[in-house]
């Protein structure tokens, strides 16, 4: 064996990747020649250094929270959240409901409408997210999957009561991705998919329902972010994990592209 | 309220949910369970890959979400390599993406090394670690070019199998032992450059 093919073998051997025999053959061979052993003693305090240096990180909070949003939930986990952070500006999902088993949890989680009496508007925030996560998932995403604005709104006719207002807004850096039907608080409602960057936002357009919200209200559900606003008779939901300096400015062009004398 | 006027249309979707939020709930469960153990090692992967936590973070959601894709598919064999394979290609689609800005420079071959190799040690003996070693190592492990930075991660942080690093890279056993060698006397030298004037030397 001589030393430059056994260099390669001297990262083997503290690797780990070789078997007894070769492995007794490489180190009886750094016994002999010193310029292997002084290899092998430089590559383990390598190691030990690489190791001493921590190098591994932990994923950041937000991180965790993100994907903990992103990713479907087993609906017996809305019920018992588990050791993931949360924001903790988070209000409570299912606060003060006894709810028992799987089945129920599931009823509870896709209609919290029928069982829940709650603030009416944290409840359709919570469909709303809801709509959105299930809206991420593989499939789920489009109805009718376009960036013309003049297929996406024609599309709606008959479907839903309502005739959302579909914006191009490509130029100021969301794409228009298509549009599906989901629900709100139990009605129809029709959504308009936006894309920024890797972030998807949901607009979700339903004919309005109690007061009017002109000011709009921002709050965080599950790490998503929720902006709700009526308008021209319209309830507005824009939801997306995107941060809420560009979500609300998403809400600002389309609120502002609505208003009477826009162009839009 | 609005509801009460759908009553037919909500009950027929409220049907079609229950069914699919059943067959989802377990496939949701399995995949956490499996999946978000490992969040670390992709974490520190996309770190190291992409060398800014914006784009690491994103890099990491998106490799979740493919996975759960794929997750019907997923037939093992182990799903740390699994993950840390998808990871590796979001990160490099999204470097052609960028027109292969980030990687031109340090990707071009093998023998391209452009680590600055400074003077031979001087003062040596043991391995003296500092309190500031653990940053020195992280920057020279990102200074590092690409692959050999992917490797060298692949290996010592994320504790993968020669086997399973060529699984992920895309490459031959042998090729991962080569990388890896590079990486670690590029490491030795540049480590030995910048310690050289202070503690210990690793020759």
């Amino acid at each position: 064996m001589n030393c430059a093919s056994n260099e390669i073998m001297l990262h083997a051997l503290i690797d780990g990747e070789l078997d007894a025999g070769h492995a007794r053959a490489v180190e009886g061979h750094v016994t002999k020649c010193v310029v292997c052993a002084k290899n092998l003693d430089a590559l383990r305090a390598l190691r030990l250094a690489m190791a001493e240096a921590n190098l591994r990180q932990s994923a950041p909070a937000s991180l965790r929270a993100r994907l903990d949003a992103a990713l479907p939930l087993p609906f017996a986990r809305i019920i018992a959240p588990s050791a993931f952070s949360r924001p903790k500006a988070r209000r409570s999902f299912f606060g003060g409901f006894a709810v028992g088993t799987v089945a129920s949890a599931v009823l509870a989680a896709s209609l919290v409408l029928t069982i829940v009496r709650n603030d009416q508007e944290q409840i359709a925030a919570n469909d709303v997210v809801s709509a959105h996560m299930r809206s991420l998932q593989a499939g789920h995403l489009m109805d009718v999957e376009t960036s013309d604005q003049h297929t996406v709104k024609p599309w709606f006719d008959g479907k839903v009561d309502v005739a959302p207002p579909v914006i191009d807004l490509t130029a100021q850096g969301f794409t228009l991705l298509g549009g599906r039907l989901d629900y709100v608080d139990g009605a129809p409602a029709a959504s308009v998919v936006y894309q920024r960057r890797k972030h998807i936002i949901n607009l979700l357009v339903a004919r309005r329902l109690g007061a009017e919200h002109a000011a709009g209200t921002e709050r965080t559900v599950q790490g998503y972010n929720v902006r709700h606003w009526s308008q021209s008779g319209l309830d507005f939901w824009a939801v997306s994990d995107l941060d809420p300096t560009e979500l609300g400015e998403f809400v600002q062009r389309i609120s502002a592209a609505l208003r009477p004398g826009s162009s839009s | 309220m609005q509801q009460q006027t759908s009553t037919a249309t909500w009950a027929a979707e409220r049907d079609k949910m229950t069914g699919y939020a059943n067959s989802e709930n377990d496939k949701a469960r399995r995949f956490r369970e499996l999946a978000l153990p490992h969040l670390d090692d992709l974490y520190t992967l996309a770190r190291y890959l992409m060398r800014n936590a914006a784009d690491a973070d994103d890099a990491v959601q998106e490799s979740y979400l493919r996975a759960l894709r794929h997750f019907d598919s997923y037939r093992g064999p182990a799903m740390k390599p699994w993950l840390l394979t998808i990871l590796r290609n979001v990160c490099n689609a999204e470097f052609a993406q960028r027109g292969r800005r980030e990687t031109s420079a340090d990707q071009s071959e093998e023998d391209e090394v452009t680590l600055p190799m400074w003077q031979e040690p001087h003062s040596a003996e043991t391995v003296l670690l500092r309190q500031q070693d653990g940053e020195t190592v992280r920057r020279l492990v990102a200074a590092l070019p690409h692959q050999f930075r992917e490797a060298i991660v692949l290996r010592e942080i994320n504790d993968l199998s020669y086997h399973e690093i060529a699984q992920v890279a895309g490459v031959p056993v042998g090729t991962v032992m080569s990388r890896l060698a590079r990486a670690r006397s590029m490491l030795r030298s540049a480590w030995n450059a910048t310690e050289g004037t202070t503690s210990g030397t690793i020759r």
